[in-house]
């Protein structure tokens, strides 16, 4: 199997060599979308598609930076956020690629506002 | 009678009047005492199965397949883990099926061999919490064994290590992570006393990992923020103290929500970590938020959202609030019912064994041996690999002080706890060189400069305690610096290139490409010593009943069997030579066929056939022919005549004892045989039956071969004298010696010569 690297580099280049050179950056030891994707579709033949749905899920979150996730798992801990903030990271996450964390974000307001976990505001 | 039966605080009221009884004072001061124990209270939730207030299980479905009532409650009182179950973690498609079925059916076909893994999991996908809750108690000890035999998702058990000290020493950090590989274990847990220390303990771990095999996951157990830090940097390879709960006021206590947990499933996900999460019976009591539920309810509500939230794990089954679950009556069932819960939603089970549950060694032991028997994918979530006061997660149900013990329990049941012997000289390489790695990265990252004395310390060092005491700072400036100049694995992997320990760099190396082939995201993943990638995708079990599932093959046999304690017959004879050169001036010549005597003082002292040809030390260390001169030292000082024989044709001390006693004029006979086990004997006794008896061997000393002696000598002479006392002892003395006892008796059939007359026998000094 091809596998590459989130930087496009493919595995077979991600060598001691390469390392020693300096030629490597943190994105070569990244995971792909592609492969998360892949994954996701083993565990789903494998009969967990709530698995599959979890990498399908991490594959959108690639695309997102360090801070940028912390921030959303921060935001999501009770009474932390109002049910506009939630929207609003809904909706950003639905412009970067992430249709389903978009929908787990609104799946947890609705839930959030009936068990009052919401901040006010 | 009363209704309910008396306690022991009701006894112990009665006792003062009556004086306490000794029976009572003893058991008392056993370890066993130092626990709670709690009475059955469903209202607080210490109750293991089935409490009064569990709901009875119910699904309900709408024309669009959504869940609209769970466990009796509809969708409009869902709390939040309810509303994140019914949303992801029911299969609709087999809900009605599944639910219907009666609960015992449903326990059978877990346990029944003919009925493939592979369908239960598909019922159990449609069970609600409840079902499975109520499915689970119904499962005998025994019975529970089968099902994790049958259920559990890897093929090939595992087990995890704790690696941690006191000092988060580093260097002792990784010479104890290599010591852990060493010995097997696929897992190293890591966590702080110094929550700032964290990344010098993951990188230090992370090294030590990787030196002297391949593949092994390592972990650094913080705050939830800052372990996904470590773990994007690549300082970790796993995590799971992702921290479920089966209550709602409990989860909201620990600050998340299910959502929040999901999210940080997949981030962990997106960043090629293996992740799983952890519950465990008990916690939601302890909170005091058990809602009246039980323990096993709770705990299958905790284990359905793991699965719905798309977590590949669960660790549970004794884990923080074990102790809480111990105290209440069945709960080691329940606690072992967790795992199981686990292995039917078809998630990895991180079997706990984790906490100390209790100060009583049986009753800890007891805890294990089914989970162990049974195997698990991981049969500890945390063995303690290091010492007890080194354990920084607190005690695990097994520290480094019982390796030896599980190594043994491996080769006494034939089953393949995870673990391997481990040689001396082995150890001390890979601890002196994991030390070596270590010391080179601080110092080739300026992290830290560790001396080479400080290295030797570690590498010998059985714990922290060991130590010269390290300045904290170091520590905490290390990793300060780690934190601060955002060092990762390709920061280590150049190091270790740099310093000349490349081997290790390409293994680091190893475990970041692996997290670029995410194939050890799917469930159950561990690599083995070769990277290759053991899951429920590649090593997926099969048992079926015997003869099928994990095999323990020939190679492994041996190699559980050869623990370092383990002697051949020749090395358990080894000593025996040094006794023969030890006594070369002593000889027994024969002297001829021996007959009748009528001298009525004359004492016959009958040996074994190969006392002083081939045998030269009994048991207790003893030479042979310092414990015949004491007999034969006691029957002079009564004036007696003693004959020494060598009985040839029996190895049997009392056939010896009593042949010596038909030979000799007054009818009394000493046997003695090499292993030092000595008898008086008469002429009109059966051959079982004597007069006085050392049984114990290995306990008997010089003085006491020559109270025999006297005592045979006063048997002659027609007197009663006082019995000589077999030696007793509470030790397992049968289990220190019997081995080479083995090895002793079979000497001395090589020299039984069946039909064979006894010679008279002349000591020669």
């Amino acid at each position: 199997m091809n596998c590459t690297a989130l930087s496009g580099r493919p595995l077979s280049e991600i060598t001691l060599e390469a390392a020693a050179r300096g030629d490597l950056s943190a994105a070569d030891l990244r995971i792909h979308p592609g492969a998360l994707r892949r994954q996701a579709d083993v565990a789903q033949r494998h009969g967990n598609p709530q698995l599959a749905d979890n990498l399908r899920r991490a594959a959108e979150l690639t695309a997102l930076g360090d801070e940028e996730l912390l921030a959303v798992y921060e935001a999501l801990r009770p009474g932390r956020s109002s049910r506009v903030e939630l929207e609003a990271i809904a909706a950003r996450l639905e412009a970067a690629h992430a249709p389903s964390c978009a929908a787990l974000v609104r799946e947890a307001a609705a839930v959030y506002e009936r068990r009052g976990l919401l901040a006010p505001g | 009678m009363a209704d309910k039966p008396a306690t022991t605080q009701a006894d112990g009221d009665a006792g003062p009047a009556r004086g306490r009884l000794g029976r009572f004072a003893g058991l008392d001061a056993r370890p066993v005492n130092l626990d709670g124990f709690s009475e059955e209270d469903h209202d607080a939730g210490l109750v293991a199965f089935a409490s009064v207030h569990d709901p009875k299980p119910s699904i309900e479905m709408d024309d669009e397949g959504r869940v609209v009532l769970l466990d009796g409650v509809p969708a409009s009182g869902f709390d939040m883990i309810d509303a994140y179950i019914a949303a992801h973690g029911i299969d609709t498609s087999v809900a009605r099926e599944a639910n219907d079925l009666p609960d015992l059916d449903f326990a059978r076909l877990i346990v029944d061999p003919a009925t493939p893994r592979g369908e239960v999991v598909r019922l159990a996908g449609g069970a609600t919490p409840a079902k499975l809750a109520y499915v689970v108690a119904l499962l005998r000890p025994v019975e529970l064994q089968m099902a994790i035999a049958k259920m559990r998702v890897r093929r090939t058990p595992s087990i995890q290590a704790h690696v941690t000290n006191l000092l988060d020493d580093p260097l002792l950090l990784a010479a104890d992570a290599a010591t852990a590989v060493a010995f097997g274990f696929r897992e190293l847990e890591t966590t702080v006393p110094v929550l700032g220390d964290a990344p010098s303990n993951a990188l230090a771990v992370l090294i030590g990992s990787q030196v002297g095999a391949a593949g092994a996951l390592t972990q650094c157990s913080i705050e939830e923020a800052l372990e996904l830090e470590l773990g994007l940097r690549g300082l970790t390879t796993y995590a799971e103290t992702v921290s479920l709960y089966g209550a709602e006021q409990v989860f909201v206590d620990g600050d998340d929500t299910p959502w929040s947990k999901a999210f940080l499933c997949s981030a962990y996900a997106s960043r090629g970590f293996k992740m799983r999460v952890t519950s465990g019976g008990g916690a939601e009591a302890l909170m005091g938020a058990a809602e009246g539920k039980s323990m096993c309810h709770l705990e299958s509500r905790c284990v359905a959202l793991a699965r719905a939230m798309g977590a590949q794990g669960v660790q549970n089954g004794g884990i923080d609030a074990a102790s809480v679950v111990g105290a209440v009556p069945g709960g080691m069932r329940e606690l072992l019912a967790e795992n199981l819960l686990v292995m039917l939603r078809d998630l990895e089970s991180c079997s706990g064994n984790d906490a100390l549950v209790s100060e009583s060694d049986m009753r800890r032991t007891a805890h294990t041996m089914p989970l162990f028997l049974a195997g698990s994918d991981f049969i500890f979530s945390g063995f303690g690999s290091i010492l007890r006061y080194d354990n920084m997660f607190g005690p695990s149900n097994f520290n480094g002080e019982d390796l030896d013990d599980y190594l043994v329990l491996q080769r006494d049941w034939g089953v393949d706890g995870g673990l391997r012997p481990v040689g001396e000289a082995r150890l001390h390489e890979v601890r002196e060189r994991a030390a070596k790695a270590v010391q080179a990265v601080y110092r080739e990252l300026g992290l830290a400069d560790f001396t080479d004395e400080r290295v030797a310390e570690v590498v010998l060092a059985e714990g922290s305690r060991d130590l010269t005491p390290l300045d904290p700072t170091v520590v905490l400036e290390a990793a300060d610096a780690i934190h601060e100049r955002g060092l990762g694995i390709l920061d280590v992997v150049r190091a270790l290139e740099r310093t000349g320990f490349r081997e290790e760099a390409e293994r680091v190396l190893a475990m970041g490409r692996a997290r670029v082939a995410g194939d050890y995201l799917q469930t159950a993943a561990i690599f083995d010593e070769q990277m290759n990638v053991l899951s429920k995708i590649t090593d997926p079990n099969d048992y079926q009943g015997p003869g099928t599932g994990h095999e323990v093959t020939a190679a492994r046999r041996a190699e559980m069997a050869g623990i370092r304690q383990q002697r051949s017959q020749q090395d358990l004879l080894r000593r025996q030579a040094d006794g023969a050169a030890a006594a070369s001036h002593f000889r027994l010549i024969e002297r001829g066929e021996a007959g009748p005597g009528v001298d009525p003082r004359e004492v016959c002292v009958g040996v074994s056939p190969a006392f002083a040809t081939k045998l030269w030390l009994t048991t207790s260390g003893l030479p042979v022919g310092e414990a015949l001169r004491q007999i034969l030292a006691g029957l002079e000082e009564e004036g007696c005549v003693a004959r020494l024989v060598r009985v040839r044709a029996t190895i049997d001390v009392g056939m010896i004892g009593l042949t010596a006693a038909r030979l000799a004029g007054s009818g009394i006979g000493v046997g003695l045989q090499a292993k030092g086990t000595a008898l008086i004997h008469r002429r009109d006794l059966p051959p079982l039956a004597c007069l006085e008896l050392y049984s114990i061997a290995p306990l008997v000393t010089k003085e006491m071969y020559r109270a025999l002696g006297t005592n045979a000598g006063r048997h002659a002479k027609g007197l009663r004298p006082v019995p000589v006392r077999n030696p007793s002892t509470e030790q397992a003395i049968e289990a220190r010696y019997h081995a080479e006892v083995v090895a002793m008796v079979a000497v001395e059939r090589g020299e039984c010569l069946p039909g064979a007359p006894p010679l008279n026998l002349k000591v020669v000094r």
